[in-house]
């Protein structure tokens, strides 16, 4: 279920991603649409084919809330490379995003 | 939505009991129903378990299914920790009526990089509810988010349409919220719910810690507004409301005996006023108990039950002194119509015990309690308190149209003037043993010193104890003052002797009488004999001389008539 949200946003050509991501969004709401845009960006630029990135809409599947703890949304969770990393907000300080992807420059 | 509230404008607040023994009473029903209330107050204090009491009796007593969502402990751990009350959260959440969700938050997990809100605790939430069905939401304690997250800004403003979003829900929501320094939380949640605020507290007075909860604020409602004891027991917590908010309870103007008829004849020869209170109160040793006792034994025979608390000696103690008069207790404990409850009063709180009476009061229903002494209690609790404490179970035990007996000992050697922990203005009767010491001996005297709604002796009586039980006796009031003991029997018997005395002298004097009565009516006679002889003497006199003047008229009369006879031959011759 969630592999068909997230069709269509798999970028990466690899059979195994070395970043996987997942974002979870509310809707269409300023926060997340800047959040999704951010990741967007930023993947493109710095992860170009070596990512996997799958976003969810809350609002759709709210029993995913309480499974991934969900509390502040938008939420990008960061499954590989290990350390699991969540980052909230709308992504829009590229620095600390890139520092929480192990991106930094 | 499963169950929107509706509220009409004009209807006054609908209330949702919580099922906490003694709250509902407090604010007239319970928690303000749709809307949020905070529950606050230091660590310990009871806030998780007062709001799971909360969801859970919501649960099993008006069938409304509950969501806890816990921001501190796992549910696991929640699960274990009510388990002792008897909650079984597990088979609740089996049964769809319960819903536990953990929140957790990690602020080394988390890096926030940018602009969010808490839509994923909203979603969370809001699915939980409509899930089961919940009317019934406890939020503990939601101020952790802020050690998960920076941006206070943030947290407050969602914080706030969080609660206002709960009351567009209509769900009744109990929030906890850890006191903080200067303010009823730390984050000063009390600012975003505004109606119904709840403090609970921890006091420690003499090593002894005392619960205490007070409804700070309830926004359109009458409530209590003092702070009240509570406890924390294997059937959850409960609230004493400290004084029922009217005196109006029935009463009743039947009467019951002590057990002891001399004092039954000193109240007015009927005995208490049954329902009514009873004041025992007197030195050391004066036979407090023992006066219990007969009322406890008196109670039995009516075939009434009886509760004893014991706070000084153990049952069977009890039991044997009570042998040595001649009262038989055990017989009724086998009848089961008595029950002896013994405690030593350092054994908990005031409250504890408070609530122990109660509960066991209730269970037994007693037709009359006896608690024996109250002044131990005072060990652990300060007069007022213990004062308090008595007021709420005279309360309650009238309510229940129970008659109570309390002793109580003095420490002052004057004890008219002692007011017995205060409670002598809340007792109905007053009874007062004392000790007098006079003449090497001590002995009790007994008195009423009051007795509302009925006449009552003014007298002090000498109180005996003996083996074959209990007597009052008349003291002796005498010049010297009121004697007792030894003294009134040494008093009676010379009062013995001396009728004795009198008695005697007084024949003797009687006697005396008689013999001078005897002489003087001798004398009268003889004087009479002697009257009449010289009566007789003067009569003969009389006579005598009588007699020679007739002789004399009588020669006169021959003499004349013998010189006629001569003239009358002169003058027949003469013619």
């Amino acid at each position: 279920m969630k592999e068909k949200q997230a069709a269509g946003e798999q970028a990466g050509h690899e059979e195994t991603p070395e970043w996987v991501l997942r974002l979870f969004i509310t809707g269409a709401t300023p926060n997340s649409v800047r959040a999704v845009n951010n990741i967007r960006s930023i993947c493109d630029t710095y992860l170009e084919g070596r990512y996997s990135l799958q976003i969810i809409d809350v609002y759709q599947e709210p029993e995913l809330a309480q499974q991934e703890q969900l509390i502040a949304l938008p939420l990008l969770i960061k499954k590989f490379p290990l350390p699991e990393r969540r980052l909230i907000g709308d992504l829009s300080e590229t620095d600390k995003v890139l520092k929480s992807l192990g991106l930094s420059i | 939505m499963a169950r929107p509230t509706k509220k009409s404008p004009v209807q006054p607040l609908q209330k949702t009991p919580t099922g906490i023994m003694g709250f509902d009473e407090i604010t007239g029903g319970g928690l303000p129903t749709g809307r949020p209330s905070l529950i606050c107050g230091e660590a310990g204090a009871g806030k998780t378990l007062f709001s799971i009491e909360f969801i859970v009796k919501g649960i099993t007593q008006w069938g409304e299914p509950g969501v806890i969502m816990a921001f501190e402990e796992k549910a696991e751990d929640l699960e274990t920790n009510v388990a002792s009350l008897g909650f079984d959260l597990k088979k609740l959440q089996k049964d769809k009526l319960l819903w536990i969700d953990h929140v957790h938050v990690d602020r080394s997990e988390i890096e926030e990089t940018g602009e969010y809100d808490l839509d994923g605790l909203f979603i969370r939430l809001g699915y939980a509810i409509d899930s089961i069905g919940a009317k019934r939401v406890m939020l503990d304690t939601i101020e952790n988010l802020f050690g998960g997250l920076k941006n206070e800004g943030i947290l407050r403003a969602e914080i706030r349409r969080l609660f206002s979003w709960l009351k567009n829900k209509g769900v009744t929501t109990l929030i906890t919220g850890e006191k903080g320094e200067g303010s009823l939380t730390r984050q000063g949640l009390e600012e975003y719910v505004s109606d119904c605020v709840i403090l609970l507290q921890h006091r420690v007075v003499k090593q002894i810690s005392t619960r205490l909860l007070r409804v700070i604020k309830y926004r359109g409602s009458l409530h209590g507004t003092n702070e009240y004891p509570f406890l924390i027991d294997e059937d959850g917590i409960s609230v004493l409301p400290v004084t029922s908010l009217l005196l109006n309870k029935d009463i009743s103007s039947k009467r019951i005996s002590s057990g002891i008829p001399t004092l039954d004849e000193m109240f007015d020869g009927k005995g208490f006023f049954r329902s009514s209170s009873v004041l025992v109160s007197g030195t050391a040793g004066t036979g407090k108990t023992s006066i219990a006792a007969y009322f406890a034994d008196a109670t039995c025979r009516r075939k009434e039950r009886c509760i004893y608390f014991a706070f000084e000696e153990s049952p069977q103690q009890i039991i044997r002194n009570m042998q040595s008069i001649s009262i038989d207790l055990q017989q009724h404990i086998d009848t089961g119509l008595l029950q002896i409850h013994a405690a030593r009063p350092t054994l908990y709180g005031l409250e504890m015990h408070l609530v122990a009476i109660h509960k066991t009061v209730k269970k037994f229903k007693p037709r009359v309690v006896i608690l024996d002494p109250i002044t131990n209690l005072v060990t652990i609790g300060s007069m007022p308190e213990v004062k308090s404490m008595l007021i709420r179970l005279i309360d309650f035990l009238q309510e229940e149209a129970i008659t109570v007996m309390f002793t109580a000992l003095t420490f002052n050697k004057d004890a008219t003037v002692q007011t017995d922990e205060g409670v002598s203005s809340l007792v109905d009767a007053w009874i007062l043993v004392k000790d007098i010491e006079w003449n090497g001996e001590r002995n009790r005297g007994i008195y009423i010193m009051k007795s509302r709604g009925m006449k009552h002796s003014n007298q002090v009586r000498e109180f005996v104890i003996t083996d074959n039980g209990l007597e009052l006796v008349d003291v002796y009031l005498g010049p010297e003052g009121v004697l007792t003991g030894s003294a009134r029997e040494a008093q009676q018997l010379s009062e013995a002797t001396g009728i004795e005395l009198r008695t005697h002298a007084l024949n003797r004097k009687d006697r005396e009488l008689d013999r001078k009565r005897l002489v003087l009516e001798a004398k009268i006679a003889s004087l009479r004999e002697e009257f009449e002889s010289v009566q007789d003497e003067l009569n003969k006199s009389f006579q005598d001389e009588d007699l020679k003047k007739e002789i004399m008229e009588r020669n006169r009369e021959q003499l004349t008539k013998n010189r006629n006879t001569r003239n009358s031959a002169d003058d027949k011759t003469k013619q």
